[in-house]
């Protein structure tokens, strides 16, 4: 295709690629966690460093803004674990705090840089919604850097990572060093979130942490896959959303991004193998209509009882129809027992529990004896 | 009126209107419900502008508060399918209802007056330049009008059902018992919360609104134990926040609602160090009470572990205790201080003896401990 003969659009597309694998990588354990909203608050408490980094060396220079965004969104993320710690406030209450109080923050130093008289402050306020057409080749070498980092912790210590995320007093108890990873891997998120504001912005960087990871949960029950299919969810999201926003004018990457990754969730939402709303539809009605053979075991199995010398003595099908509501399918569910083996019919169509089906039943009503006596 | 007063006035009732639901999404922990709300408003308030061109046309306020509503009734819907936790519902709502509207206002831009900054930044000094106006008659900027009104509606609801809404919210069970519905409660609030963040994004600004709904509230909840004063402190904070907020802006000439947020911020810090039953100060000097408390009770029982004893001129003179008890010299000091002023030793040239009601104590806290059977 001509487009990707471009040079910037390939380094753009590249970049927001490179910022999806990322973001699928660290926010599946975000997701899974259910630290899904402190990606958010982080993300608006770097403003007001973006803005001080800029009054401290008066340029726009990527390095010493990112740094300056990492700084104050770990500051943030150390004021809600405070205020959490130290009061009553509850956790949701003190992200919300954190999130608006910085961003507010954020939006005076930026009033402050406006009145400047050198123009050199234009184009500050990208970072509020992400301008992907603005990335130069060494940002996308600092994501690739950031993206090799992460991928080498996650391989490295892929099984602490595991216990981290599923059962972290387990991994306590095991004298594994968890808090020293935890603040890895939040450190880690902080510099992922803090990459994707140039591209994605500080409004919506949030998104692209949950939604790769909460598509991906939705079409794999294992870690390994979900992180994977979360990354490449990601990577196909950034690449397809930076390259439109490039293609067609005025129209924002961040937004972009979103709604495409949106789009995926809700597919994956609706659509998912044994997970997705609509499976699961079909699968309730596959279940409505198959027709319910236990009651009718237990009838089969309550006759034989009734017989203690010959337990396999028949009994026509309008006995155990007689046992039931009229509506069910007793000739369906005697079919579908002879064919698990629980019960047979002999060649006057006489029905008798096997020697298998009368275990079956006598489990099933040591079982509910069980619950009874509960 | 001057439109100086009449900024600080559209800022103080403002504050105030949006404190009022906050401290009821503080107290239910849904206060990122209000970062979702002022969010996924947009795009309700751009189509809307787009249909009335006014951004203070009651028609806007409906359909963009609808939309509010809406992403909370999807949040809930997507929370119920039970395949993404509750957090993620709302990380995943919000941000797609935004973009949409980011999208829309980016798409149109040039044709109308409304840009994403406007929207997400707000800004309170033009405020005044939308005139109510009545037969002529200038009775004031809109902005104020339509706060005033947001703010009593907000009253008249908590007024209303207020001892709904506090059971529901402190005892959910017992309201659904009772007959409350706490749904229609649920969405009652979250209506409120959505007319009154659409009524002050244009002042506030979406991701400021954030800020007047949860710091006054959550400051309030640091300095009071009931819901009534909660409500009338947080409405204090909110104006404090307000005013303070203004006066920072106009001082520095900086953005007006990022003030406010900053200062509402302040305030909340303020409660958080200083709250005179649960700040960090008081923490901490509790904390130290107890301690020299602790030790004092340590030392009565040391005392008369060795009242009578051969050694008592050497293990109970003052000089040697930081030794036998392993303390810092200070910390000694503390708690000799501390005994002697009840009452309980008498310092006699250096070496501490008990008094009656001192050895009273020390056996108190010793029996039951130091022989067993005694109980």
């Amino acid at each position: 295709m001509e487009i990707f003969g471009d040079w910037t659009l390939r380094v753009v597309a590249l970049g927001a690629g490179l910022l999806g694998a990322v973001s699928g990588f660290l926010g599946s354990f975000a997701v899974l966690r259910r630290q899904s909203l402190l990606g958010d608050a982080l993300s608006h408490a770097a403003l007001p460093g973006i803005a001080l980094a800029f009054l401290i060396t008066g340029s726009k220079a990527t390095v010493p803004i990112l740094v300056g965004a990492a700084v104050t969104g770990w500051v943030g993320t150390l004021v809600v674990r405070l205020i959490v710690q130290r009061s009553r406030v509850p956790y949701d209450a003190a992200l919300g705090l954190v999130l608006s109080v910085f961003f507010g923050l954020g939006l005076v130093l930026l009033t402050v840089i406006q009145k400047r008289p050198d123009a050199a402050q234009a184009g500050l306020e990208t970072y509020l919604f992400g301008q992907a057409a603005a990335l130069l080749r060494a940002d996308v070498i600092v994501m690739a850097v950031v993206a090799a980092v992460v991928l080498l912790v996650l391989m490295l210590a892929w099984k602490e990572m595991k216990v981290l995320t599923f059962d972290r007093a387990y991994g306590e108890s095991m004298g594994l060093p968890m808090a020293r990873l935890d603040g890895l891997v939040t450190a880690l998120l902080v510099v992922t979130i803090v990459l994707g504001l140039q591209t994605v912005g500080v409004v919506l960087m949030s998104a692209m942490i949950v939604a790769p990871g909460a598509a991906a949960r939705q079409w794999t029950r294992r870690l390994g896959s979900m992180v994977t299919v979360a990354a490449g969810i990601g990577v196909a999201a950034g690449v397809s959303g930076a390259v439109l926003s490039s293609v067609v004018p005025r129209l924002p990457t961040g937004p972009t991004i979103v709604l495409i990754l949106s789009g995926v969730v809700g597919m994956s939402l609706l659509m998912a193998p044994e997970r997705g709303l609509v499976w699961r539809r079909l699968q309730l009605g596959r279940l409505r209509r198959r027709p319910r053979q236990e009651p009718v075991l237990m009838h089969l199995h309550a006759l034989s009882l009734q017989h203690p010398d010959d337990p396999e003595h028949g009994h026509e099908v309008s006995v155990l129809r007689t046992m039931n509501p009229p509506d069910t399918d007793v000739e369906g569910a005697l079919t579908a027992l002879a064919e698990r083996g629980l019960a047979g019919a002999d060649g006057e169509g006489l029905w008798a529990p096997t020697e298998l089906g009368r275990r079956e039943a006598a489990r099933t009503l040591a079982r509910l004896d069980l619950e009874d006596a509960r | 009126m001057n439109p100086e007063v009449e900024i600080l006035l559209i800022a103080v009732v403002t504050s105030v209107a949006c404190a009022m639901p906050g401290v009821f999404l503080v107290l239910r922990r849904l206060a990122l419900v209000s970062d979702a709300i002022t969010h996924a408003i947009l795009p309700g308030i751009v189509v809307a502008f787009f249909l009335t061109g006014s951004l203070t046309s009651p028609l806007l306020v409906v359909a963009a508060a609808a939309t509010g509503v809406l992403s909370v009734v999807l949040i809930e819907a997507v929370h119920r399918t039970r395949l993404v936790a509750e957090d993620a519902a709302t990380g995943l709502v919000f941000p797609a209802f935004f973009s949409l509207g980011v999208v829309l206002v980016t798409r149109w831009a040039g044709k109308v007056h409304l840009d994403t900054d406007s929207v997400l930044l707000g800004e309170l000094a033009f405020a005044p330049f939308d005139r109510f106006v009545v037969g002529g008659a200038d009775l004031g900027p809109v902005a104020l009008w339509m706060m005033s009104g947001i703010l009593l509606l907000n009253l008249a609801l908590i007024v209303v059902v207020s001892k709904e809404l506090k059971l529901a919210t402190l005892d959910p069970a017992l309201a659904a018992v009772l007959g409350f519905s706490p749904v229609v409660l649920h969405y009652l609030l979250m209506t409120a919360v959505s007319v009154t963040a659409v009524g002050a994004f244009s002042a506030a600004g979406s991701i400021l609104v954030v800020a007047l709904m949860i710091a006054p509230p959550a400051a309030a909840y640091l300095l009071v134990e009931n819901f009534r004063p909660m409500l009338v402190v947080s409405a204090v904070l909110a104006a404090l926040g307000a005013v303070g907020g203004y006066g920072l802006a106009r001082w520095l000439d900086v953005s007006i609602a990022g003030s406010m947020a900053v200062v509402c911020g302040l305030i909340f810090a303020g409660a958080f160090t200083f709250g005179p039953e649960r700040g960090l100060v008081s923490q901490f000097r509790r904390r130290s009470a107890q301690r020299v408390e602790f030790a004092a009770r340590l030392l009565a029982v040391h005392l008369l572990h060795h009242e009578g004893t051969e050694r008592e001129d050497v293990e109970c003179a003052v000089s040697n205790l930081n030794v036998h008890l392993g303390w810092s010299e200070p910390a000694v000091g503390r708690a000799v201080a501390f005994i002697v002023a009840r009452g309980m030793t008498v310092d006699k040239g250096g070496v501490l003896h008990l008094t009656e009601a001192g050895r009273r104590f020390a056996e108190d806290l010793t029996a039951g401990v130091a022989q067993p059977g005694s109980v």
